[in-house]
């Protein structure tokens, strides 16, 4: 059966990739974040997964606010990223994992979930940027990826315990799929951070850092928080906690911390790193 | 029957269904910034270009005015409000400024002052 070894934390703003394609890791803004890489590609490069679910949350790339879904899985053979105006350089196609898509679509219909099913969309920073933080020499096309976007943009939003239910049953599918193939999630975007209105750049590492706690030992803690409590202690955007949320619920063993690290600022955001290993 | 209103938070504005009606002809504008020749269009003659996504005369007046804290309040949704800043040379701390009434100093002095993990281990 195919086995969930571990799910990964990571920030996905555009300012990361810009970075990334100007070479300034290592200047004294950058170091400390991209730092927190090297610890989580050195477990990353030892698994070597032959898959990556990845959830994020597109920005209008491909689902604008005409046809926006709250819940879309890919199910294509290869994934395209184009030009979103920011000035990161489109990355090379992606490849995808149509038969393990196929059977995460099945089993989340057959379980009471009903997302949009998408044979071909372009994918954006939210999912190239934490794929090229584990593949910075861009050689990706070694893994599969199935990416899984969650709406963060427009109210409503799937809640917290949706998304997390989401998770486990992606989990349970995974764990059910005949093969020996080693898969990680990522849960991309967060953590605390506010771009638009009179309140734009609060940050709560202490918030933050509770939730970065509760998603090691107590997940279900989280979902007690409404969308709005969210808003208010980590900012407008800080609801991308949805996609840590469902990458969370996707590991269903023990779960144990192999390493966390909160950057903060980043652009606008507190950056989360953080590994946690599904035994 | 009327539709849920979203909690008051100050600063906030949810991007809701409401919102998002009011505001869908100015974020298809800034939608369309996704593309360079959108970003071109646009820097061309910007007059037309807000006639062709067909903006109301008060969202017209806070691009005019790069009035980005009107924008909010005309429907904008700032994930595209934002594709503007790139086209003007601004980045999201210059936004945060503007919407602050802070330079874009006294914005990022704000953001340090909230910083954990950086520089200092």
């Amino acid at each position: 059966m195919a086995k969930i070894v571990g799910g990964i934390g990571s920030s996905h703003i555009p300012a990361i990739g810009v970075a990334m394609d100007k070479g300034l890791e290592d200047t004294p803004y950058w170091r400390d974040f991209f730092q927190s890489y090297v610890p989580l590609r050195k477990w990353f490069n030892e698994v070597d997964p032959d898959i990556l679910v990845i959830f994020y949350n597109d920005h209008g790339l491909e689902m604008f606010l005409d046809k926006k879904p709250t819940f879309a899985v890919g199910t294509a053979a290869e994934y395209e990223n184009a030009d979103e105006g920011w000035g990161i350089n489109p990355i090379p196609p992606v490849r995808g994992e149509t038969e393990l898509s196929w059977h995460i679509v099945n089993e989340l219909v057959e379980n009471d979930f009903d997302p949009t099913v998408c044979q071909e969309i372009k994918v954006d920073h939210g999912l190239t940027v934490p794929l090229t933080l584990m593949y910075p020499a861009k050689d990706y096309s070694k893994v599969k990826v199935i990416p899984i976007c969650i709406n963060c943009e427009r109210h409503p939003m799937p809640k917290l315990s949706r998304s997390y239910a989401f998770g486990q049953q992606i989990g349970r599918a995974i764990e059910s799929f005949g093969g020996d193939q080693k898969v990680v999630v990522m849960g991309t975007g967060g953590l605390s951070h506010q771009l638009d209105g009179e309140r734009a750049g609060i940050i709560n590492t202490e918030f933050d850092l509770l939730c970065m706690e509760k998603i090691v030992s107590d997940p279900e803690y989280l979902t007690k928080y409404s969308l709005e409590d969210i808003v208010e202690l980590a900012g407008g955007q800080g609801v991308e906690l949805n996609m840590w949320m469902a990458m969370r619920g996707c590991l269903t063993g023990k779960v144990t911390e192999g390493y966390s690290n909160l950057v903060a600022p980043i652009s606008n955001t507190a950056a989360g790193i953080q590994l946690l290993i599904n035994e | 029957m009327t539709i849920k209103k979203m909690r008051d938070i100050e600063g906030t504005t949810f991007f809701d269904g409401p919102m998002s009606t009011k505001g869908y002809p100015v974020n298809k504008m800034f939608h369309s910034f996704n593309s360079k020749d959108g970003r071109d269009a646009f820097v061309a003659d910007e007059e037309a270009y807000m006639e062709k996504f067909k903006l109301n005369e008060a969202q017209k007046q806070c691009v005019r005015d790069r009035d980005v804290l009107g924008l909010i309040r005309e429907g904008g949704s700032i994930y595209y409000l934002a594709k503007i800043g790139p086209i003007l040379g601004l980045n999201v701390q210059d936004f945060g400024g503007l919407q602050t009434g802070k330079t874009t100093e006294e914005f990022q002095a704000y953001l340090d002052s909230q910083g954990i993990g950086k520089n200092n281990g």
